[in-house]
């Protein structure tokens, strides 16, 4: 498999402790305090019931794929990369999150994965992963 | 407050070119503007609405509204909602006209990407940055999310829950490709098969190439009037009977991507419309690629959830002798998906059935009632959709 290009995030005031962790690799996720939900995307307001009181906990890290795709065409920095996988992959948490899956294109929806952190150089990382 | 009947789509007008070099955006935002108004048998100076969307070049619709010489506008309007801004448009021109608020009122849409070299969906995604401050960006950009796998990701749920297969979807292209034949100004006129679908090169599993639109430039304008205009009038004009619109989104983290906000919209249209399904006789649905076709027919509710492959399979689709025409100038597919947003020409095309004047082949006979509907964004993370419901001016 191609190496995959790694794009440094922008990392907003509200979603710094996420990625912070993937530096230790770590998921940090998001939870409403008042309502319980699990948020994702990380921000620091719960677009279920509206509370501010969010705390974070780390997730396993492991997940099942929910839907892939095995891109073909594309151009930029990911024309060196093809073929590659995206994919949502759903946590054991609950969110499915968008990521690549990184060692095989011979994949099936529902089957396990495991997160792995790609490092962005700039006190981050990606969270891909890769099948188990 | 209902819309139904209360506005009437008197002008319409799609760009003939679908490569445009040597002129501005503005231009040919011009082009389609006047080609709708002197196809409705209007002119600049009855114009007192104005209608569009991110494509139009400068500040909100205030640039263009200057450009093109509409010095009498009371309502403007600049909703994006990506390539279903259009079919959104009609919906709020109507909302507007029953409102009172103006009574002759312009859409346009154009763009130029195949003359400034784009040649793949996407073919730049994506990255970590450079969405301004798009919240979501720095959690899909940096995986390679392209317009091509997005919707991939889609089909791969959809046959991985219902068994849809590649050769059901390849009969979607197959029915926009016998239409696009007929068409002087498509892009792509060559019928294919099932076969030459199958056999296209993969660009994102499992989506093909021919699962996929055209990159074309140029755009359409349509022109919205109150029923006293429209009386006066001498062309046909055809009545809006219902419209909807709905915004689809991950849902904080659990998307399902087997349906999508055509499920919103097409609701409320109907029911605004007061009509079914089964009375459509013709229906523009948006074609980026050919799973999102066979989505939104499920849930427009022509087909159960999930029945969608075998509905449109075995020429269903085709016209006049299908189950449901659609797309009779080619869709997407094979004419026209200009400047990557096809909701303006999926109203064109609706307009040209009800007035009789789609190309004859596949002109459906007496058509009485057309939908066109629209999606805008992605189907494989957010996007917002419009649905309209057209008749006949005495529906």
């Amino acid at each position: 498999m191609p190496e995959l290009p790694v794009f440094p995030p922008t990392v907003s005031p509200e979603a710094k402790p996420f990625w912070d962790a993937t530096a230790e690799g770590k998921i940090l996720l998001p939870k409403c305090n008042d309502c319980g939900t699990v948020i994702w995307y990380p921000r620091t307001t719960c677009p279920e019931c509206m509370s501010s009181d969010v705390s974070w906990f780390e997730a396993s890290g492991r997940g099942t794929i929910y839907s892939f795709a095995v891109v073909r065409r594309n151009g930029g920095p990911w024309r060196d990369a093809l073929p590659y996988v995206l994919a949502y992959v759903e946590l054991e948490e609950g969110p499915r999150i968008l990521t690549n899956i990184v060692d095989t294109i011979d994949l099936e929806c529902g089957q396990s994965v495991e997160a792995v952190f790609a490092d962005t150089g700039e006190g981050n990382a990606l969270v891909r992963f890769k099948t188990v | 407050m209902s819309i139904n009947g209360k506005a009437f789509i008197a002008g319409a007008y799609e760009h003939p070119d679908r490569e445009i070099k040597g002129k501005s955006l503005a231009r040919i935002h011009a082009e389609v503007a006047y080609g709708a108004l002197q196809d409705a048998g209007l002119s600049v100076d009855d114009v007192d609405g104005y209608f569009c969307a991110g494509d139009a070049p400068g500040f909100g619709g205030i640039s263009m509204a200057e450009y093109l010489g509409f010095s009498k506008l009371r309502h403007i309007d600049s909703t994006e909602t990506g390539g279903s801004s259009y079919v959104v448009a009609v919906g709020h021109a109507a909302e507007a006209i029953a409102a009172g608020k103006c009574s002759v009122a312009v859409i346009t849409l154009a763009g130029a990407p195949r003359a400034a070299g784009m040649r793949v969906l996407g073919g730049g995604g994506g990255r970590g940055r450079g969405w301004g401050d798009t919240p979501e960006v720095s959690f899909e950009g940096p995986f390679g999310p392209n317009v091509l796998g997005f919707y991939a990701l889609a089909a791969r749920r959809h046959m991985y829950e219902f068994g849809t297969t590649s050769e059901q979807l390849a009969w979607i292209r197959v029915a926009a490709s016998k239409h696009a034949s007929h068409n002087p100004h498509a892009l792509l006129r060559d019928v294919v098969t099932v076969e030459d679908v199958l056999h296209s090169p993969m660009v994102a599993d499992p989506l093909h190439r021919l699962d996929s639109c055209v990159i074309t430039d140029g755009g359409g304008a349509v022109i919205v009037v109150s029923p006293e205009v429209a009386r006066d009038l001498e062309r046909k004009s055809v009545k809006i009977l219902g419209h909807g619109e709905g915004v689809k989104h991950t849902n904080n983290g659990h998307i399902d991507l087997t349906y999508t906000a055509a499920v919103i919209s097409g609701k409320q249209a109907f029911e605004e419309a007061g009509v079914t399904p089964s009375d459509i006789d013709y229906a523009s649905i948006y074609d980026s690629f050919t799973i999102t076709v066979l989505i939104q027919i499920e849930d427009l509710g022509f087909c159960e959830k999930g029945k969608g492959g075998a509905f449109v399979s075995d020429g269903a689709l085709e016209s006049p002798n299908g189950v449901l025409p659609f797309n009779t100038d080619g869709g997407g597919l094979c004419n026209n998906h200009p400047n990557n947003r096809g909701g303006m020409t999926k109203v064109i095309e609706a307009v040209r059935q009800l007035r009789g004047e789609a190309n004859a082949p596949v002109q459906v006979p007496d058509c009485q009632i057309a939908l066109a509907h629209g999606t805008g964004g992605t189907i494989g993370a957010r996007h917002g959709s419009g649905t309209v419901i057209l008749g006949q001016p005495d529906a």
